[in-house]
């Protein structure tokens, strides 16, 4: 008979939304065996080839079955360094798990059938998180002679300094923030991501010998020809896509008008939700909109409900999407949380524009309907605004997540560095090079908008291409 | 980030502006007048901007001055020598463009005085005939005298209640200065209404007029988009497209909004800490 998979625990929704702690609790061990126990262990494994970095599944989960988790560790380790990363906020049912042979063909997502190859990812990466297991670094006569800066301390730079680290090589991150990190930190809330889970896995880095320099930009305080010149062997970009894009509508710099950027960037962080504990405000309103399908808009909805719970405010805060829920760009996962916490969707609607009052502050939006109409570029159905169908909702704050941009902080000081339309550095993708020779790149200033594990699949090519 | 000298310059009915040599040796190398750091005074502070007044290369360190407003740098006003800021980023935003342009008049209200120096410095060494308005609300708070005096050919000094020199407005002077003519570029800092006022008068004489403009910001490094303002009727960041820009395109009234988003968390925090 076949088993149903397990399901994850997860704190009640009621509880959860009110404040900024880990909502999904992951599989105890009895819970992981169970799950690994339904994998099927495919002669020829498919969820590996759905996997950015590689990681060897079926390995791992029959090492789980053998309670042999040391094993389990160091089989993700070996492609993966930040396994209890990964196992919170890779997109699964887009990558493994929709590979998985339990996936029925032609979803446009994993099957609930699939293996929960993430969550067990985690369960394996907390464990070498409790029991300290560590990678020792190599070294390599010629890992002595190279000295690589990594520009940038997200996903797409910490991977790659850990590849390079691990083989010996002094690496040195430079981060312009405070804080390291990347949208690990400023993006993705705590309630997905623990501090201590993310500092865990930086310092882990940090204790392989990596050197973080934060409050550091390049193209600044430095240029990449300083950084040679300083005796740098190669330089990783690991600039990210920090721009944030807005609608371009009337009223669109109304004050209380955040893009996604600033309003995660506030709460996760600068702490704005301990104000005043932490010294950065932000506001609440009581009709929030969130404008967008992907996993920030999530991410905003959710932070913005806790915010109103927090605040004691009749939570009222709605996601408006231009195509529907089965086109969203968000996990599945974040989806449901949204809606089991109380976010409100409104699909098939698209902004127009926003009015304010008198201070200048956001009081309405005005939104358009739409229809699907044919598949665009992306395959996704276009939406058709229906003529007609204007109507206004309240809304006293709204969060732009659009999508994101390329920072041009460094490729503009930097013309040597071929840039594409949309100003996204240009590699060649067998190497990550740039088109400045020992200068690589990886992660969003590369392919635009992707996930973790996509950047530090990139980070990854560069840093093998580094070591070649 | 550590602070080697503090210098109150004004102090008078509960305003305070400070002047703070900061040892920041890779910042003062590269710090060009018009640019601007963020700080934080701790780890659960604030990051705020602030524009880089002087560096001084052979001693790496950087020069900031603040008037008190809001609870951060009421904090960095505590901060004494020896302390440490947690945080400090830099150079941020676009260097001023200094070249000869010919005949200049520099404006600066307030603890905008501090703004202007760097740039009125850096024009003057460029070559320009360099005439300076400073405005003060009193005598007491009138900063950088000296120091403007040594960089500039001609200096103007007015305060809001006429306590030292002559009394009105710095917008007033410069529509004196602007009648007579044969002047090629105004640049002006202060408060936004003194800017908004500047950005009138030059518009009449159609002369090219720079500001550096204070929006709220967090990250400064292009981020975020807090410091959004309307330029032309576009939409620009201060942090990276300026924070420079031309005064007659700018929506001011929109920025001046924006700045008091946070008016009632301000006002609670600094009760808050009973600061």
């Amino acid at each position: 008979m076949k088993k149903e998979p397990i399901k994850i625990k997860e704190k009640e929704a009621s509880e959860r939304s009110a404040n900024f702690e880990e909502v999904v609790l992951g599989y105890s061990e009895e819970e992981a065996l169970e799950e690994a126990s339904r994998c099927l262990q495919c002669k020829n494994p498919a969820c590996s080839s759905g996997c950015p970095v590689g990681i060897d599944i079926k390995k791992f989960i029959a090492a789980i079955v053998r309670k042999d988790y040391k094993s389990a560790y160091f089989t993700i380790r070996e492609k993966n360094d930040f396994p209890s990363m990964c196992g919170r906020v890779c997109p699964a049912e887009y990558q493994c798990r929709k590979a998985c042979v339990l996936t029925k063909k032609g979803s446009p997502f994993a099957s609930e059938q699939a293996i929960n190859i993430h969550f067990l990812e985690r369960f394996v990466g907390d464990y070498g998180m409790k029991n300290n297991l560590k990678i020792l670094a190599s070294s390599e006569e010629k890992s002595a002679k190279l000295k690589v800066a990594v520009v940038g301390s997200g996903p797409a730079g910490l991977c790659c300094a850990g590849e390079l680290a691990r083989k010996g090589i002094k690496v040195v991150i430079f981060e312009s923030l405070h804080q390291s990190g990347g949208v690990l930190r400023y993006g993705i809330p705590p309630f997905r991501l623990p501090r201590d889970i993310l500092d865990y896995e930086i310092n882990y880095l940090q204790n392989l010998g990596v050197e973080i320099i934060p409050n550091y930009i390049i193209g600044k305080i430095k240029t990449l020809d300083e950084l040679f010149s300083e005796g740098f062997t190669h330089i990783f970009l690991g600039l990210g896509a920090g721009v944030p894009a807005f609608l371009g509508v009337e009223g669109e710099n109304l004050c209380n008008i955040y893009s996604v950027n600033e309003f995660l960037t506030r709460i996760n962080l600068m702490s704005a939700y301990k104000f005043p504990e932490f010294h950065t405000p932000i506001n609440v309103g009581r009709h929030i909109v969130i404008i967008g399908g992907g996993n920030t808009a999530m991410d905003a909805a959710r932070s913005a409900l806790r915010l109103q719970k927090l605040k004691g405010i009749l939570h009222d805060t709605t996601i408006i999407y231009r195509r529907t829920e089965v086109e969203m760009p968000a996990r599945r996962l974040e989806i449901e949380h949204a809606k089991e916490e109380g976010v409100k969707f409104e699909f098939l609607v698209q902004p127009l524009g926003f009015s304010g009052n008198e201070e200048g502050f956001v009081k309405k939006i005005r939104c358009l309907r739409c229809r699907l109409g044919e598949p665009d570029s992306s395959g996704r159905r276009r939406p058709v605004p229906i003529e007609g169908s204007d109507f206004e909702m309240d809304c006293d704050l709204a969060v732009i997540a659009i999508g994101l941009q390329a920072n041009q902080v460094l490729t503009s000081v930097t013309p040597q560095l071929k840039t594409d339309k949309y100003f996204d550095v240009v590699v060649d993708p067998k190497t990550m090079e740039t088109s400045m020779a020992r200068v690589f790149a990886g992660g969003d200033i590369v392919g635009g908008e992707g996930t973790v594990i996509e950047a530090m699949g990139m980070a990854k090519i560069a840093a093998k291409a580094i070591l070649a | 980030m550590k602070i080697l000298k503090k210098e109150i310059l004004a102090e008078n009915s509960g305003i305070k502006i400070t002047k703070l040599e900061i040892l920041s040796p890779e910042l003062a190398k590269k710090a060009k007048a018009g640019q601007f750091v963020a700080l934080m005074v701790s780890e659960k502070g604030e990051r705020i901007p602030l524009t880089i007044v002087d560096s001084n290369q052979a001693e790496g360190i950087i020069t900031l001055i603040f008037q008190e407003a809001g609870l951060t740098t009421k904090l960095l006003g505590k901060m004494n020598i020896g302390d440490s800021l947690y945080s400090l980023t830099g150079p941020l935003g676009h260097a001023t463009e200094i070249k000869n342009y010919g005949r200049v008049i520099l404006v600066g209200g307030g603890v905008g005085i501090a703004e202007i120096y760097p740039v009125a410095k850096a024009l003057k060494k460029a070559g320009n005939h360099v005439s300076a308005i400073l405005g003060a609300r009193n005598k007491d708070f009138l900063i950088l005298e000296p120091e403007m005096k040594a960089v500039c050919d001609e200096l103007l000094v007015v305060t809001d209640d006429g306590s030292y020199s002559r009394k009105g407005f710095t917008t007033d002077i410069l529509d004196e200065l602007l009648k007579k003519g044969g002047y090629d570029l105004v640049y002006a800092v202060g408060p936004i209404p003194m800017m908004r006022k500047a950005a009138g008068v030059t518009k009449n004489y159609n002369i090219k007029t720079i500001v550096s403009l204070n929006a709220l910001m967090v990250d400064a490094t292009g981020m975020c988009g807090g410091c959004r303002v309307n330029v032309a009727g576009k939409t620009k960041f201060s942090c990276v497209d300026g924070p420079e820009f031309d005064a007659a395109m700018v929506d001011w009234e929109a920025l001046d909004k924006r700045n008091k988003i946070y008016k009632e968390q301000e006002k609670h925090i600094c009760n808050l800490y009973k600061l």
